[in-house]
């Protein structure tokens, strides 16, 4: 396999509600490799956002590391975190929250350009070229998040999200609050988006059509623990752990 | 929704018509005064209303004409000041709390914690007590202790915004701590903490205008609705005008201020403001 991207070993975090400690990610390892799309899923509760937001630092692990692009980042914090986060970037499951209320679109994208250290020369510029390619008309910079609908919210999330040109898109849910047909429409811009700019997923959902149809490899969590893993079409086809069966059973069939 | 909307705003921009010809009344009241606020003449005490003296005059002959108007200045101004200053030092404190927590917050919300244990009021009594009377201090107190209830909203307020996907989002980004705070975190955190301000406004005049009542306001002879209203009241039965005319000032400007802070809220309501997000 080609050098991975993310390398994730012997992640832990442990809650404290009341007293009483609650495991909610125990010993993940996990990896995904230049170019791949990764899935995760698990039912509501078994841990996957938490693990999503300790990849992203947002939080911090009790144990274990966290490797993007070769480098530790699970103690890196201030500056030398900022620069490490060009590389990684997070979609999440509900597209307008992810915007500041106040702020059009198009300032919401400029900002991550100029924190980036995007020339302020070319911003406005890049903005309606970055829009453009997540296909929706330059004018959406002028919108504020409450004037467009989900999927054109999701789309100016995921311009703002690649502005940086970041290896690696962590999309926690990122298409669970799409109507079905939107939802698809997404998929395929992630889809392309990768293949122009060589970047990695980590597809985090419950849906498990939805993730198969976007993965080479699938891991499968459950109380925080990973309970199997392996090539999308052989999880899928000789699921080993009976959890992986019983998800599977529960996806509809379409007829 | 839309109309609704545009019918508060009116609202809004009515009053603020309103309040600025307040505030410019009050500043050029010393010019619209019938007559000295301070001279005296004991011939002609305790007069009813006339065209010589509009609202009558008190037990020194003084005109309550002259001395309501240029109270205004005082009441209008030192109120606005006290907000401003408790609005300004709540929110320093509430967001630093909020946002870099630790020994910091807990130090600083125990402070608060003391002084909310205590009825504002008499607080305020006890600090402008220990400064002793005069207008600046009754000011300083009020504003002493007014500024931990907005440190504590503006700390949730912070709290709760730290949670949003907007501010992860931000993180990744790679914004620096105080672009997240100045960019994100304040103007979010203040248009709430702004409406209770605006609506504390009428408040704090009758509250200025008890310290006054009580003798720790504006000393004599300067005029101040408040004490107008302390000196005159032994006079209630005799020479009623003494006492209805500061009233009716207090009564109209925190009735104005009151309005305009329902006015700003309905504008500015983070409610709805979230109703209009996920229309």
């Amino acid at each position: 396999m080609n050098k991975p991207v993310l390398t994730v070993s012997h992640l832990s975090r442990t809650f404290l509600t009341g007293s009483r400690p609650v495991p909610a990610v125990c010993d993940v390892s996990l990896t995904v490799g230049s170019r791949e799309s990764v899935g995760l899923v698990g039912e509501s509760g078994c841990g996957k956002s938490t693990l999503a937001r300790l990849i992203t630092r947002l939080d911090s692990p009790d144990a274990g590391t966290v490797t993007l692009c070769g480098q530790d980042i699970t103690r890196l914090s201030g500056a030398s975190l900022r620069r490490a986060y060009r590389d990684i970037k997070m979609i999440f499951q509900e597209p307008r929250a992810s915007f500041d209320p106040r702020l059009t679109l198009g300032t919401s994208i400029r900002v991550a350009l100029h924190a980036a250290g995007f020339p302020r020369a070319k911003q406005t510029e890049e903005t309606a070229h970055l829009l453009r390619e997540v296909g929706l008309e330059s004018s959406y910079a002028d919108a504020q998040p409450g004037d467009v609908s989900g999927g054109e919210c999701q789309r100016a999330a995921i311009a703002r999200a690649v502005a940086t040109r970041p290896r690696l898109l962590v999309c926690d849910e990122a298409t669970s609050a799409l109507d079905v047909s939107v939802q698809a429409q997404i998929m395929e811009l992630l889809r392309t988006l990768g293949q122009t700019h060589g970047m990695s997923f980590l597809f985090i959902s419950h849906d498990l059509a939805l993730v198969s149809s976007f993965c080479t490899r699938l891991y499968v969590m459950r109380g925080g623990k990973i309970v199997e893993h392996g090539a999308t079409g052989h999880v899928i086809r000789a699921p080993r752990n009976p959890y992986t069966r019983e998800l599977i059973s529960s996806v509809l069939p379409v007829c | 929704m839309r109309t609704a909307n545009r019918a508060a705003k009116l609202r809004l921009a009515v009053l603020l018509v309103l309040v600025a010809v307040l505030c410019i009344f009050c500043l050029a009241a010393p010019s619209l005064l019938p007559n000295d606020p301070s001279q005296a003449h004991l011939l002609a005490a305790k007069q009813p209303p006339s065209t010589r003296y509009p609202f009558g005059t008190d037990w020194l002959g003084r005109c309550v004409c002259s001395r309501v108007l240029a109270g205004a200045s005082t009441s209008v101004f030192s109120a606005l000041t006290i907000v401003g200053l408790t609005l300004a030092v709540g929110c320093a404190v509430g967001i630093v709390c909020g946002y870099f927590g630790g020994v910091v917050d807990t130090v600083l919300m125990r402070v608060v914690d003391i002084f909310l244990a205590f009825p504002g009021m008499v607080l305020a009594l006890a600090v402008a007590g220990m400064l002793g009377p005069g207008l600046k201090n009754a000011v300083l107190a009020l504003a002493a202790t007014g500024w931990p209830q907005y440190a504590r909203l503006t700390r949730s307020y912070v709290l709760s915004l730290r949670q949003e996907n907007f501010i992860h989002a931000a993180r990744l980004n790679g914004q620096s701590p105080a672009s997240i705070l100045f960019l994100h975190i304040f103007p979010n955190a203040v248009r709430p903490v702004l409406v209770t301000a605006s609506l504390s406004i009428g408040g704090t005049i009758l509250n200025l205008a008890g310290l006054s009542f009580l003798g720790l306001g504006a000393l004599p002879p300067t005029a101040e609705w408040g004490s107008m209203l302390a000196d005159g009241r032994g006079l209630m039965q005799q020479a009623p005008w003494l006492i209805f005319f500061p009233g009716a000032a207090i009564f109209l400007t925190s009735i104005l201020f009151n309005l305009l802070g329902d006015s700003v809220r309905d504008v500015l309501d983070p409610l709805d403001s979230q109703r209009k997000q996920y229309k």
